[in-house]
């Protein structure tokens, strides 16, 4: 445990000295300010409280922007290494590989949740200001929070894999850029795409409830808007999607996380330095 | 007690022959230096003995221990061919990490920088402000850490001053009469002359070489050379009795084997009259090192 503390800390130091830190709360409290103001605008809705508007739109931001920072994070993670040259020596020193990785998640994890407390801090602020009803969110507030945290580890796992697999840093970045657009934009328009054409089939209401939980990003776009009493902000898949009852998709949330960090180890057990 | 032991080792990759059969060990306290050309499998030995890449066949034992395991991870330090470290980390910081790892006290960072000639200023400046020969020191004191039962030092002097090199040398001997077994691989023969106690030579994944330097001398056997000063006006005559080349108005160079040394001294003994100077030229420690890394490519 003591190995992993010390990668930890390694990685949160040169992550603070990169400016990633810096750069991953900047961003999450820029995007959360923005999304606060403009839903302070009258939305006419009776019986909803600022905060879960805020949550609903938060939502909608972050299965954009975790998954993003996450990808970033850790694209360089093993390739980086690799490009340096310095995972042969880390490699001899008495720590295991997954050991390895799971410094790296620690950090990062950290790091998002740095990021996250004050992005989601911001604008939960901003609705309690606002609306004195705004407390009944407090629960969505924290939900979005943990399941963000969730997401953003399957996404650092994802990240790992696909930096051990590339083994350079260019490569890693271009493919991990090319997975965040197929699955949180393409595999979205894919499976509506699908959904209008089979004018509700069996397609409709038997495959694709599937299909929409084994996507960590749909999961949690699902769950956050599901348990948030705001579902009338939601659009798209989030409606589409209606019927799957939330504890699936807290499900699929909370078993992606291990899902990619096994797959990350598997990669970077296959490297040799 | 052997430290490392190496028995029929061989790595082939795609259709290359990285080593072959190869067999050797190191002692408690004994300095081995490997040497070979660029390609000749010194650096995929290391890895293997590192744990880094798997033998194809063959046994290796570290203390026991097989390698890559954690007992001989545990007690093995690796000291790579130009050491690289995280350019966002100050000396300090990356020699606190290795502490960590190795379970030993971090507050030991300074004191290690310090020992490899690394002052204060430069232990809290960031590493990617280091010249090479800072790196290296680096990459020296992360293998001083925790009293390693086996050092593997890949080129440790490739990049450091004459003066540093002789640091170096000292510290590996500091290391060494504390009871480590150490390999470390070359280029120069002439370098580790004075500083290890075997020389092995891989040629070509083939280890054609395994004895002390004396005794690679006398196995070797090759011919020595025989510089001959003649007096004014007498080199034509000297050159023509020894049947030697004139090199220059006054030189006469003979080439003569190992056995046939004292018999051409008494010739040209019986010749002074006629001969101003003799001087006996030993093969060259890269004579020695090409004729068995040759007599292995054959």
């Amino acid at each position: 445990m003591n190995r992993i503390f010390a990668q930890a800390a390694a990685e949160f130091r040169i992550a603070l000295r990169n400016r990633w830190v810096a750069i991953a709360v900047v961003m999450m409290a820029l995007f959360s300010l923005v999304l606060s103001a403009a839903g302070t605008s009258p939305s006419g809705q009776l019986g909803v409280d600022k905060l879960s508007v805020t949550v609903a739109s938060l939502t909608s931001l972050a299965v954009y922007l975790v998954p993003l920072v996450a990808l970033l994070m850790a694209f360089d993670a093993v390739a980086g290494e690799v490009e340096r040259g310095t995972l042969p020596l880390m490699l001899t020193y008495p720590i295991s590989r997954a050991q390895i990785l799971g410094g790296k998640l620690l950090a990062h994890v950290a790091i998002l949740a740095l990021a996250l407390a004050v992005g989601y801090g911001l604008a939960g602020a901003a609705a309690l200001v606002l609306d004195q009803q705004a407390a009944r969110g407090l629960p969505a507030l924290l939900r979005l929070f943990a399941t963000s945290l969730l997401l953003g580890a399957t996404f650092l796992g994802i990240g790992y894999m696909i930096s051990g697999l590339a083994r350079r840093p260019g490569a890693a970045a271009g493919l991990a850029m090319g997975l965040w657009l197929v699955l949180i934009v393409l595999y979205d328009l894919s499976l509506l795409a699908a959904v209008v054409s089979d004018r509700g089939g069996t397609f409709t209401t038997r495959v694709f409830p599937w299909l929409i939980l084994a996507n960590p990003a749909d999961a949690f776009r699902m769950y956050n808007l599901a348990a948030s009493e705001a579902t009338a902000a939601a659009a798209g898949i989030g409606g589409a999607a209606g019927k799957i009852p939330p504890a699936y998709a807290l499900a699929s949330i909370g078993l992606w996380p291990f899902v990619a960090f096994a797959l990350a180890i598997g990669a970077l057990r296959r490297l040799v330095p | 007690m052997t430290t490392l032991t190496l028995s029929q080792v061989t790595k082939t990759y795609a259709s290359v022959r990285a080593l072959a059969d190869v067999s050797m060990t190191v002692g408690r306290g004994e300095r081995v230096a490997l040497l070979g050309h660029n390609g000749a499998g010194k650096s995929t030995m290391m890895k293997i003995i590192l744990g880094l890449t798997p033998a194809d066949g063959g046994e290796l034992s570290i203390l026991g221990a097989r390698p890559g395991s954690q007992a001989a991870r545990a007690a093995t330090a690796y000291l790579p061919e130009n050491v690289a470290f995280h350019p966002a980390l100050t000396g300090l910081e990356q020699m606190a990490y290795y502490l960590r790892l190795r379970g030993e006290n971090r507050n030991r960072a300074s004191a290690l920088l310090a020992r490899v000639g690394l002052g204060a200023e430069a232990q809290s400046r960031r590493i990617g402000t280091y010249s090479k020969g800072m790196r290296q020191r680096v990459g020296l004191a992360q293998a001083l850490i925790g009293k390693p039962r086996l050092l593997v030092l890949d080129e440790p002097t490739s990049g450091l001053d004459p003066v540093s090199r002789r640091e170096l040398y000292e510290i590996i001997d500091d290391l060494a009469s504390d009871g480590a077994a150490i390999l470390l691989s070359s280029h120069a023969l002439t370098e580790v002359e004075a500083r290890t106690d075997r020389i092995a030579i891989l040629s070509k994944g083939v280890l054609v070489a395994n004895d002390t330097l004396a005794s690679l001398r006398n196995k070797a056997a090759l011919p020595l050379k025989l510089q001959i000063l003649a007096r004014p006006d007498a080199a034509d005559e000297v050159a023509r009795r020894l049947a030697g080349t004139r090199t220059n108005g006054a030189r006469i160079d003979i080439v003569c084997r190992y056995d046939e040394k004292l018999i051409r001294l008494g010739e040209i003994a019986q010749m002074r009259e006629l001969i101003e100077d003799l001087e006996v030229v030993p093969p060259s420690l890269e004579d020695i090192y090409a004729h068995f890394s040759q007599r292995g490519a054959a």
